[in-house]
Formats: structure tokens, C-alpha cells, sequence
């Protein structure tokens, strides 16, 4: 075994541009708090990093959630030429600059790779209707509107919330909350009707039995076909198109180091994210979370970052979340 | 009884001397972290989480835990000594301890602290053992009004039970909250009170503060006034420890007051940090003598660290059952679980035995362990106010310096501190009590989104306090407290005017 390890390590490193690697501690930057789903990815980067020693150096989490993220992304704007900091960034770096107005631009720093994509569900109290159908007549037909969990103001979840009004003409409050983890307790207890948190964030309690996945808000069904409960798998949860509700959103999560970094660097961190995503945990991690795996990386990167931009700038205008 | 069959399982997991050697290299450590003030046991935690990837899960969270332990037992050494409280919820430690330190009776103080929090860790850990699946259900019962009730609850409670002039405590708080303001604001997504500076951006946080208010200015006026640290004559020994022991059975009623206000809040999922204010507080009112309390009074020690340990031990189980983490430490500790892809749930407990009650059992063991330990210590500790102040001055300001730092590595904190020093020197001349100020600053914003969140959800109407039992009764318990003065004096006025009528 440690043979085998030993050798592919040798394999992996091979010195195609080895000029380069860090010499102090590597730090991820969180963009949220701990628990949350970019915690829980950065820990397990950590972990595959470490036990399959895909890097000289110790690896360490800084959780920089606050001011819901935009901490982190001020961290990294003024680190430029520091090669010891990677973000794990999300789609707070189009969002956060629009609707509260921080002097941040994603194109100031370094782009290294995306690594996964997110999925968003809209989930409701297992004792709530069955359907999305069902859902959508019981919100209209209630006397207060249904209200909805989410996480943070005028991000993901309450986009997401808009445009299900727009589509369907059932009315929601949103409930802005600190985490998706609180957003999910806060939906078992009864205290909103629905959340549309990412599948990581309502995993265990799915499990458990005490939500219900409606639908996916995306394209096509996730692919996992692996029992997730007694019953259902990933791949049972039907998508919110043919459930006759057409929206869709899916999330990057896409590492990134400070600008101005050097393109031996920059290769450095390509490579052991490559790594990564070659790893057992990660694609565990994929699985169990959900999460559609990717892997781009220099000009392919740029043109998705860009295209991403444009989509999520619209949403964000056509909501009416971009402050004047 | 299958809690106890499972738990005597627990045990059996724990005692090999693998683990136990672990349990008390982690003590040591998270006493070390405990004492350093602002380093505290968020840092501790963090810093060493990476050292257990390699170990099983079960040894790992042991190891990771009693570092906690460790870490809450030496958060009351350097409240006690300098006037420092490391954790938001040693904060009201400092009243009473401080004050016992300078009057030389140190040891007594420190022997009713680690005395205290071992018993109030003790009842969380029963009730979490026997209670546990009933407590998940309802740590789920707290929505936004929910929570808003109990935060209004400390509040009042502060304002109402407090000794110092209520309109001075009250300014003290609205000052609170006015800074806890600072940020990015959850509910709307906007920025306030941050005038364009990126530093502000992440707000004031609440341990550069305290460390500021209490640890700084305490230094500031040490040097004003006698340039000593009283304490010379703090008498160590054995017997110091068994007469507070002896002089417990007296205060069993503060102590069981505590610890249920403690449970209470602990598993009332983030209401931890409120319990250590409620319970000493409450000593206070129901004391014979309650103008004896912050100037030296034993029982001031025991009904803060009793209620603070049993919520910090009884926080565990949101986090554990529900993954929401009740304190700092115990966020950390969580980003552990997951990394062993231990998902913290309703599933945790069904399907992780081992390890669930490895962690349970590990209390009970971590807890008797960590007593003995900082009780050998305490003469150690306890000597500490016997270097000349000109020496250990600069060692505490450099060490508070490093604490702020620390926490968000911002240098700018450093600043903040100082000026938060100056504030408390302030606040300390004009007679303005610190710990509402500080209580604002911890909980201002949480009640401020339970609020606004209780109002978005029920359409604006204030009648969603009063919506169901729970927040009901805990609202109205609220505004009772409030108007505690008022009402006391209109029955001791009824009461006298019916003896009157009766001679």
C-alpha cells in the first residue's frame, strides 16, 4: 500500500515545471462560516492534500466569513503577490460587488481552476406537500406567504426565491439566514416552509427523514444513482423543469490565488488542484455532496468565469438586487 | 436504561492508554491555550485540529475535546488574575474573581472556579447522557421569535436585576449595540457603518473588545493608581482547597440554579454565552446580600462558571444532533467531525455509536481528569501575582496584543483593542458598567436578525411573541424582569400597607 502510494506520488510529481512550490504554510480562505458547504470542501481538500502528500508544505483553513464572505475576498485583494493564499470561491465573487457595493473585481486575482459545480433543491418539510405542483397551489392558496430559509440576503437563495415567484405567481417571504445548516434546522422545525439549500446542506437531514427534495434546479437530473436514503437516490429527485417549474442555477466553486502572482505559481497550484481532483476523497466528496464534477483551468476557465458573470449580473438586475 | 448500557460501551472504547495519554496531553495544551488570553479555545482548537487527521476518529475528538475542556478551565485562570476573561462567558467571572485576587484570596477563587465548572459540566453531561433525543427535539422548537425571547430575556434581565443606576447600564448597552451594527448586515445585505474602510467590513468582534475593555484598561488604571498588583499574600495549600470544598453543600442552591439555567440556555442552539450573565445575575437577586457581590463575593464566582461550563458542556448536543455549534470552540470541533465524515445530524447518534459515546464518555473522564489537574496547578497559577507588576505588565499587554491579533490575524485589531483599552479606563472613571456594553456587543446582532426575521415572517405584527407557549412565556418572563424594581416595590408596599392595616 504505502508502495503503491510512494509511486504514484513519484508518478504524479513528475518536475514538468517543478520551479516552483511554496515554502511557508498554504492557507485556504473560506468565504463563509465554519460548517457551511465551502468549509467542508476546504477540509477536505485539506485532508487529501495531507494523507496522499500531494504538497511539501502543511495546508491550513482560514474561515473568513465575515460580512457574509466579503472579508475573504478583501483578504485576497489586498494579499496581491502572496503565493500562500488560495481562495475557494463561490458565486459570491459576480454577486457581492453588485449588491452591496464592495470595490471587489474576481478579474483582480488569479484564476487556478473551477472544481465543482453546485446544485440547488428546493426542499420542503417532509410533512409539507408531496409535489412541486402540490407546493406551488398550497403557497398560493395560503393566507400569509409561505416563507422560504435561505442563506445571506440577496445572494443565491433569495435570486432563486425571485425568479420561483416570477415563474409560478406564488408569493414567499424570504428569510435570510447565517448558514444553509441553519436554514435547514430552521425548516425541520416548522418555522419556514421551504428552503432551497444546496444538497450538502440538507443531506443529513434528508436522511433522517424530516425534509422532502422537490426539485432540481437544473438542466438535467444529478447523476448519482447511489441510495442516498431508505428509498431515493440523488438521481430520483426530478428536475424543476419537468416539473413544469423552468428555472435553473448552478453554482462554481473555483479556487483562485491573490493577483500578481507569478505563472510558475500559478502552474504550482493548477497542477496540485489536478491532483486533487484525482483523489479518492474528492470524488467521494462529489458523490456524497452531490456536486457535478469539473476541472477548468487557464483560458477555458476565463471564458466560463466570464460567461458566469454575464448570467449571474443579469439574474441579479432582472431581481432588482444591484444597488444604485 | 439504554443510555447507560451504551455509555458503559463508551468507556470501554475510551480506556486504553492510547486515548488516555491523548486525554491528557489534550488538557494540558487547551489549559496552556485556556491561559493565554485571546488565544482562548477557538485558536487552540484550530491550530492543533490538523495534528489529528492522522489518528482514528475517535481518539481524535477525544483529544480534540479535552483541549475544549482544558480551554475552559484556563479561560477562568486569567479572568481571575488580570482581569482577562478569554471566552465571551468569562467574562462575568471577572466581577467577583478579580476582585477576590486583589484581595489575596486568589486561590479560593481559582479552587471555586475549577470547582464550579466541574460541577456544572457534570449535570449537562447527565442530562446529555439520559436526555439527549428529547433535547434535540427541542432545540428545534426555537425559531426566529424564539430566539429573539431569549435574547430579550438577558437583556431585560440585565437592565432589571442589575445593581448599577439602570440608566447607566442602559446607555452601557445601546452603546453595544450601536457598535455590534457594524458590517455587513444579514438581513438587508448591506453595508453600515463602515465608511468605505474594507478593515471595518467584518465588524467589531466581540473577544478584541473585551480583551480592550477589561484587560487594557486594567492596566491603565493599575498604573494610576498603586503601579501593584495586590495578591502577595495569596496562602496556597491544600487546605485553601478543601475549605471551599467544605463551604459548598452552603451554595448547592446558586450552584443547581446555574446549572439548570445553563442546560437551558446551552441547548437553546447559540444561547451559551448568555447563560454566565443570567446566572450571576440571578445569584444576585436572590441573595440576602446582594450589595456584596463584585466586591469579592465567593458565590459570584460560583454561579457564573457553574452556568457557563454547564452551557458550553450542553452546547455540544446542538451541535452534535442539529449542527449548529453553540460557541466558537465548539464551530471548530465541527469542522473535525466532518472532516472523519462524521456529518453531524439526527443520523450522528443511530449511526456512530462508538463514537458518540466515546465523546460522552470522554466528559465524564476529560472533566475528573482536567479537575485534578488544575487544582495541583493552581499554586502555580496563583503565584503568578507574586512577580512585581513592572514585570508582568508588559507580559500581559504583549500577550493581549497577540490574543487580538490572533483572532482575525488584522493588525488593525491591535488598534481597536487599545482604543476599546482607553474606552474601558473611561467607562471605569465615570462609573459606566462594562459588561452591558459587552453583552450588547456579543448578542446585538443575533437579537437584531431574530427580530427582523420574527417580523419579515409574520408580516410586522409583534404578537408573533406571544404566538405560542413557549415564546410567550419566555417573552412575558422578559418584560417582568424588565420592570423587576417596579414591581418588587409595589408588593413590598402592598405587604406593608396589609401589616399596617392588620396592627
Amino acid at each position: 500500500m504505502k508502495a503503491a502510494m510512494a509511486l504514484a506520488a513519484a508518478l504524479c510529481g513528475t518536475p514538468a515545471y517543478a520551479a516552483w512550490e511554496p515554502t511557508k504554510p498554504v492557507e485556504i480562505v473560506v468565504a463563509a462560516g465554519a460548517g457551511g458547504a465551502s468549509d467542508q470542501m476546504a477540509r477536505m481538500m485539506q485532508a487529501a492534500i495531507q494523507k496522499n502528500s500531494l504538497m511539501k508544505q502543511p495546508i491550513v483553513v482560514s474561515l473568513k466569513g465575515g460580512a457574509s464572505g466579503a472579508e475573504a475576498l478583501m483578504y485576497m485583494k489586498s494579499s496581491e503577490g502572496d503565493p500562500n493564499k488560495v481562495l475557494i470561491a463561490y458565486s459570491l465573487i459576480y454577486m457581492l460587488p453588485l449588491s452591496a457595493k464592495i470595490p471587489f473585481n474576481w478579474r483582480e486575482l488569479t484564476p487556478v481552476s473551477v472544481i465543482a459545480l453546485d446544485q440547488f433543491v428546493l426542499w420542503d418539510n417532509s410533512a409539507g406537500p408531496k409535489t412541486v405542483k402540490e407546493f406551488i397551489d398550497a403557497a398560493k392558496a395560503s393566507s400569509a406567504p409561505f416563507k422560504m430559509g435561505g442563506t445571506g440576503s440577496k445572494r443565491e437563495d433569495h435570486v432563486l426565491t425571485v425568479f420561483l415567484e416570477q415563474k409560478t405567481g406564488a408569493k414567499f417571504s424570504y428569510l435570510p439566514y447565517k448558514s444553509g445548516g441553519e436554514a435547514a434546522t430552521q425548516l425541520v422545525g416548522n418555522h419556514t416552509e421551504s428552503n432551497v439549500n444546496n444538497p450538502s446542506e440538507n443531506l443529513e437531514v434528508w436522511r433522517a427523514g424530516q425534509v422532502r427534495p422537490l426539485c432540481v434546479f437544473d438542466k438535467e437530473r444529478i447523476s448519482y444513482s447511489g441510495k442516498v436514503t431508505d428509498t431515493q437516490s440523488w438521481a430520483d429527485i426530478p428536475t424543476c423543469k419537468e416539473e413544469g417549474v423552468d428555472v435553473q442555477y448552478l453554482m462554481l466553486r473555483a479556487m483562485f490565488l491573490p493577483g500578481k502572482v507569478t505563472p510558475e505559481q500559478q502552474a504550482f497550484y493548477v497542477d496540485l488542484f489536478h491532483k486533487v481532483t484525482q483523489t479518492a476523497e474528492y470524488k467521494d466528496y462529489m458523490e456524497k455532496q452531490a456536486l457535478k464534477p469539473i476541472f477548468l483551468t487557464g483560458k477555458d476557465m476565463v471564458q466560463f468565469l466570464e460567461e458566469d458573470d454575464a448570467v449571474n449580473k443579469s439574474l441579479m438586475t432582472d431581481a432588482g438586487f444591484v444597488a444604485k | 436504561m439504554e443510555a447507560f448500557g451504551l455509555l458503559l460501551h463508551g468507556f470501554a472504547v475510551l480506556l486504553t492508554w492510547k486515548t488516555l495519554v491523548l486525554m491528557m496531553l489534550g488538557l494540558v495544551l487547551g489549559i496552556f491555550v485556556g491561559v493565554l488570553p485571546g488565544l482562548g479555545g477557538p485558536n487552540g482548537v484550530a491550530i492543533l485540529l490538523p495534528l489529528t487527521f492522522t489518528m482514528d476518529p475517535t481518539s481524535a475528538i477525544v483529544m480534540l475535546s479535552c483541549i475544549y475542556w482544558g480551554a475552559l478551565f484556563g479561560g477562568a485562570i486569567t479572568s481571575i488574575l488580570f482581569n482577562i476573561p478569554g471566552e465571551a462567558w468569562s467574562v462575568a467571572t471577572t466581577f467577583d474573581g478579580y476582585p477576590m485576587a486583589q484581595q489575596g484570596r486568589a486561590a479560593e477563587a481559582l479552587t471555586a472556579a475549577f470547582t464550579s465548572s466541574f460541577i456544572g459540566s457534570l449535570v449537562a453531561v447527565l442530562l446529555i447522557t439520559f436526555l439527549a433525543p428529547m433535547i434535540s427535539s427541542f432545540a428545534l422548537k426555537f425559531g426566529p421569535p424564539e430566539f429573539f425571547a431569549v435574547y430579550l430575556l438577558t437583556f431585560c434581565s440585565f437592565v432589571g436585576l442589575g445593581r448599577e443606576a439602570k440608566h447607566k447600564t442602559v446607555i452601557s448597552m445601546s452603546l453595544g449595540l450601536l457598535l455590534a451594527g457594524v458590517g455587513m448586515d444579514t438581513v438587508s445585505g448591506q453595508l453600515r457603518m463602515t465608511f468605505g474602510s474594507s478593515e471595518l467590513l467584518r465588524g467589531i468582534n466581540f473577544l478584541v473588545a473585551v480583551i480592550g475593555l477589561f484587560g487594557i484598561s486594567e492596566i491603565l488604571l493599575t498604573m494610576e493608581e498603586r503601579l501593584a498588583l495586590r495578591g502577595h499574600a495569596a496562602s496556597i495549600s491544600l487546605r485553601v482547597v478543601l475549605g471551599v470544598w467544605k463551604d459548598l453543600p452552603k451554595y448547592w442552591v446558586t450552584l443547581l440554579r446555574s446549572s439548570f439555567i445553563g442546560c437551558w440556555l446551552g441547548i437553546t442552539p447559540g444561547g451559551a454565552i448568555a447563560a454566565s450573565f443570567m446566572g450571576y445575575n440571578l445569584a444576585k437577586r436572590f441573595s440576602k446580600d446582594p450589595e456584596s457581590f463584585g466586591k469579592g463575593r465567593i458565590e459570584g464566582v460560583f454561579a457564573p462558571e457553574t452556568a457557563a461550563h454547564a452551557s458550553g458542556t450542553a452546547a455540544l448536543l446542538p451541535m452534535l444532533a442539529l449542527g449548529i455549534p453553540g460557541s466558537g470552540t465548539a464551530a471548530i470541533l465541527l469542522g473535525g467531525l466532518m472532516v472523519w465524515g462524521l456529518n453531524p445530524g439526527p443520523l450522528l447518534f443511530v449511526e456512530h455509536k462508538d463514537f458518540v459515546w466515546g465523546l460522552i464518555a470522554s466528559m465524564y473522564l476529560g472533566n475528573v481528569v482536567g479537575l485534578v489537574l488544575v487544582l495541583t496547578t493552581v499554586p502555580i497559577f496563583a503565584s503568578i501575582l507574586r512577580v512585581p507588576f513592572a514585570a508582568v505588565a508588559p507580559m500581559i499587554v504583549v500577550s493581549c496584543a497577540i490574543g487580538a491579533y490572533a483572532i482575525q490575524n488584522a493588525m488593525f485589531d491591535i488598534w481597536l483593542m487599545l482604543g476599546f483599552g482607553v474606552v474601558g479606563y473611561v467607562f471605569k472613571k465615570i462609573g459606566i458598567p462594562l459588561a452591558p456594553f459587552t453583552l450588547a456587543l456579543v448578542l446585538g446582532n443575533r437579537a437584531e436578525d431574530a427580530f427582523r426575521l420574527s417580523m419579515i415572517g409574520s408580516g410586522g405584527t409583534l404578537k408573533v411573541f406571544w404566538s405560542n407557549g413557549l415564546v410567550g412565556s419566555i417573552t412575558t418572563l422578559a418584560i417582568v424582569l424588565l420592570f423587576w424594581p417596579l414591581i418588587d416595590r409595589v408588593f413590598t408596599g402592598l405587604r406593608r400597607g396589609l401589616e399596617a392595616a392588620h396592627n
